[in-house]
């Protein structure tokens, strides 16, 4: 697998001074991490059969699948944002202004077909917002999507206010809620496995993939390296905000419903799958099929809790749990390894 | 390490779902509740009232739900109460429409749904148990003030939720209506004010009223929020004696306020007979006894004779009156 410190490996000598010495061990901590996301799946599948006679069943894993699509969707690109140091916390409200301006074009007698379109743009224009402020104003991500956040939800119920549009054709909601014909894979998977690929393929063996972890690793070296870090940085939360959009619009086709307040909350759920995927939140490290496996040991755990009738307080905190374990470990691995060296 | 690692995540996956129980043999009649939201006191009283009539039918009775109330989060817990073929969803939408497709596949499995509190979308359910008819609170809602303003007549104001809230405005305007009847001829609507169901906003409103309406003689306040707010500036202003108030609210909320005068009277429907009658519809929906359309009748133990009406719709009857002689039997 094409790993951080291939970029160790081109000639330019000032990469040099960001390689780590344990080069060998972040290799194989990431590849650990995943086989442990692994066998979590498995274990929580063993048990999940175990707990419920449904559980193991193709319409389950249809149902649960689709339930966590968007927020599987928007933590693809949330995984390069947060590689690259940067975080996109206006995802959630991205999500919201785009079933509310969908659900508003369409009231208005726009076709789909332009609304749609629409819609995306409006994403990636968002998306463009946060990223000219991040790297033009030169203010921290935190700040200018924690400011985002409010601006878009806030735009979000004045297009739409507290309605909710309903009246969408019924082949619009069946992409949403229906599975492709014959199969029982919901057309959101579809989606998402297009978007994994894509993007993974990116992330893992393209040279701007390469930069991602560089720009992570230490911006200023990328820099001086010939990185163009602000233009990278402003691309990713393009994406990020037209993704955030599509994501939108998949809720809006699932529920058969746009509304303003959509999505609210899901930030948090998006930042979680990425973190468990073992990303650093410090950026400069983490890999795509994480955060993919990730994403389906929150909706596995999640639905095998449901299934099991565990209170939904103890499902937050059975996922509050994993969240925190992974964060914690891996830093308390390298500090307990560094002290032993 | 590598090892303690892979212990401590294993431990985690073991833990989340080794607090589960097997799933045993599923008796007959199995009725789930999903609420709008788990743990919101009004909805665990509901389901006390489905846990009563579960016990009295020998049926299985449980409540699941999300943490916070939105369609989005109601859904999953329709598929899997779908995937799990529980006889019957009894569920208060927190969105009808965005529930509705999980609903609607939800009953093509054979899975009886039942709307209570708030309705799911027209065709996404069998039978909509109503708390109470609009007309029936707009017009409890002008007796109690007429019962209150001294021989029926004077002023009498409106202390409202949000100026957009759907039901609130529903039950305003038939008290318009019910006002221009002959027997209450003699009272006065001067005023319609909102405190947004907001605590610090309704007693301002509520000080308002009192302050541009010297001659009110009843305050009466359709929302919960509103009217305890209203008994707390009663009280502290010393009106308490001359200004009387009435309106919807819980008995727990106003317990103090009937106890001490201020209020002599106020209503709600009665939330756990809501739960309770949620769940013999269900039971009989699931029985075969009704098959949820409209005409049809049947009878509900201690409450009486029901008969399914327009979009097959139920109503749980006329709201409860609390008064001091009878708040101390009610704890919601």
């Amino acid at each position: 697998m094409t790993t951080p410190v291939e970029v160790d490996q081109s000639p330019r000598t000032a990469e040099a001074s960001m390689t780590r010495p344990s080069r060998a061990s972040a290799v194989s901590r990431l590849l650990r991490w995943e086989s442990l996301l692994v066998l979590v799946l498995v274990v929580l599948i063993v048990g999940g059969a175990r707990v419920s006679p449904v559980f193991a069943t193709a319409q389950n894993f249809s149902n649960l699948t689709v339930a966590t699509m968007e927020v599987g969707i928007m933590a693809m690109p949330m995984t390069l944002i947060i590689i690259a140091g940067e975080i996109d916390l206006s995802v959630e409200s991205m999500l919201g202004l785009a079933s509310a301006v969908l659900g508003f074009l369409w009231a208005a007698g726009v076709s789909l077909w332009i609304a749609i379109p629409v819609v995306l743009l409006m994403g990636a224009a968002g998306g463009l917002l946060n990223g000219l402020l991040v790297t033009r104003a030169g203010l921290p991500s935190l700040v200018v999507t924690l400011g985002t956040l409010a601006l878009f939800r806030g735009l979000a119920s004045v297009v739409l206010g507290p309605r909710a549009i309903s009246n969408f054709p019924g082949e619009f909601t069946a992409f949403g809620f229906g599975n492709v014909p014959g199969t029982p894979v919901p057309w959101p998977l579809v989606v998402f496995v297009v978007l994994a690929l894509a993007l993974g393929t990116v992330l893992h063996l393209t040279w701007p993939g390469r930069e991602v972890f560089a720009i992570g690793k230490n911006a200023s070296a990328a820099r001086y390296s010939g990185v163009r870090v602000a233009r990278l940085k402003t691309c990713l939360f393009v994406l990020s905000g037209a993704v955030a959009a599509g994501a939108g619009i998949i809720l809006t086709s699932r529920l058969s419903s746009a509304r303003a307040d959509a999505g609210q909350g899901l930030t948090l759920a998006v930042v979680t799958a990425v973190l468990l995927g073992g990303v650093d939140i410090f950026g400069g490290s983490g890999t795509l099929p994480g955060v993919v496996l990730a994403v389906f040991t929150l909706a596995i755990l999640q639905n095998a809790l449901r299934l099991a009738d565990v209170s939904t307080q103890l499902q937050s905190i059975a996922v509050g749990l994993l969240l925190i374990v992974s964060v914690v470990v891996p830093h308390v691995v390298i500090r307990i390894r560094g002290g032993s060296r | 390490m590598r090892r303690s690692l892979s212990i401590a995540l294993a431990l985690v996956a073991v833990l989340g779902v080794g607090l589960a129980p097997s799933a045993s043999a599923q008796p007959a009649l199995n009725v789930a509740f999903l609420p709008k939201q788990v743990n919101n006191p009004y909805f665990d009283v509901a389901a006390k009232g489905g846990m009563r009539a579960a016990g009295e039918l020998g049926g299985q009775f449980k409540q699941v739900g999300p943490s916070e109330a939105t369609g989005a989060a109601q859904v999953p817990f329709i598929q899997d109460l779908t995937t799990q073929n529980v006889g019957a969803i009894v569920v208060s939408a927190a969105d009808p429409d965005a529930i509705a497709p999980a609903l609607k596949a939800a009953r093509q499995a054979g899975i009886k749904v039942v709307g209570y509190d708030s309705s799911p979308a027209e065709g996404a359910y069998d039978v909509f148990v109503n708390q109470a008819d609009t007309q029936g609170i707009g017009q409890g809602l002008v007796q109690m003030a007429c019962d209150e303003a001294p021989n029926c007549a004077g002023d009498i104001a409106v202390l409202s939720a949000t100026s957009t809230a759907t039901n609130q405005n529903a039950w305003i305007d038939v008290m318009k209506q019910t006002l221009m009847q002959p027997q209450y001829a003699g009272l006065n609507l001067v005023d319609v004010v909102y405190g947004n169901d907001d605590d610090q906003t309704s007693q301002q409103q509520a000080q308002a009223l009192l302050q541009s309406h010297p001659n009110l003689q009843v305050i009466v306040s359709p929302t919960t929020v509103g009217i305890a707010a209203a008994a707390k500036v009663l009280e502290d202003t010393g009106s308490a004696g001359t200004v009387q108030l009435t309106g919807l609210g819980t008995p727990n909320s106003l317990r103090a306020y009937v106890k001490d005068g201020t209020i002599k009277e106020f209503a709600l429907w009665n939330v756990e007979n809501l739960g309770y009658l949620a769940y013999y519809v269900a039971a009989k929906l699931i029985s075969g006894d009704i098959k949820g359309n409209p005409g049809e009748t049947f009878s509900v133990p201690t409450l009486g004779d029901y008969t399914i009406g327009e979009n097959s719709v139920v109503v749980l009857g006329p709201p409860q009156v609390f008064t001091a002689d009878n708040i101390d039997q009610f704890n919601f």
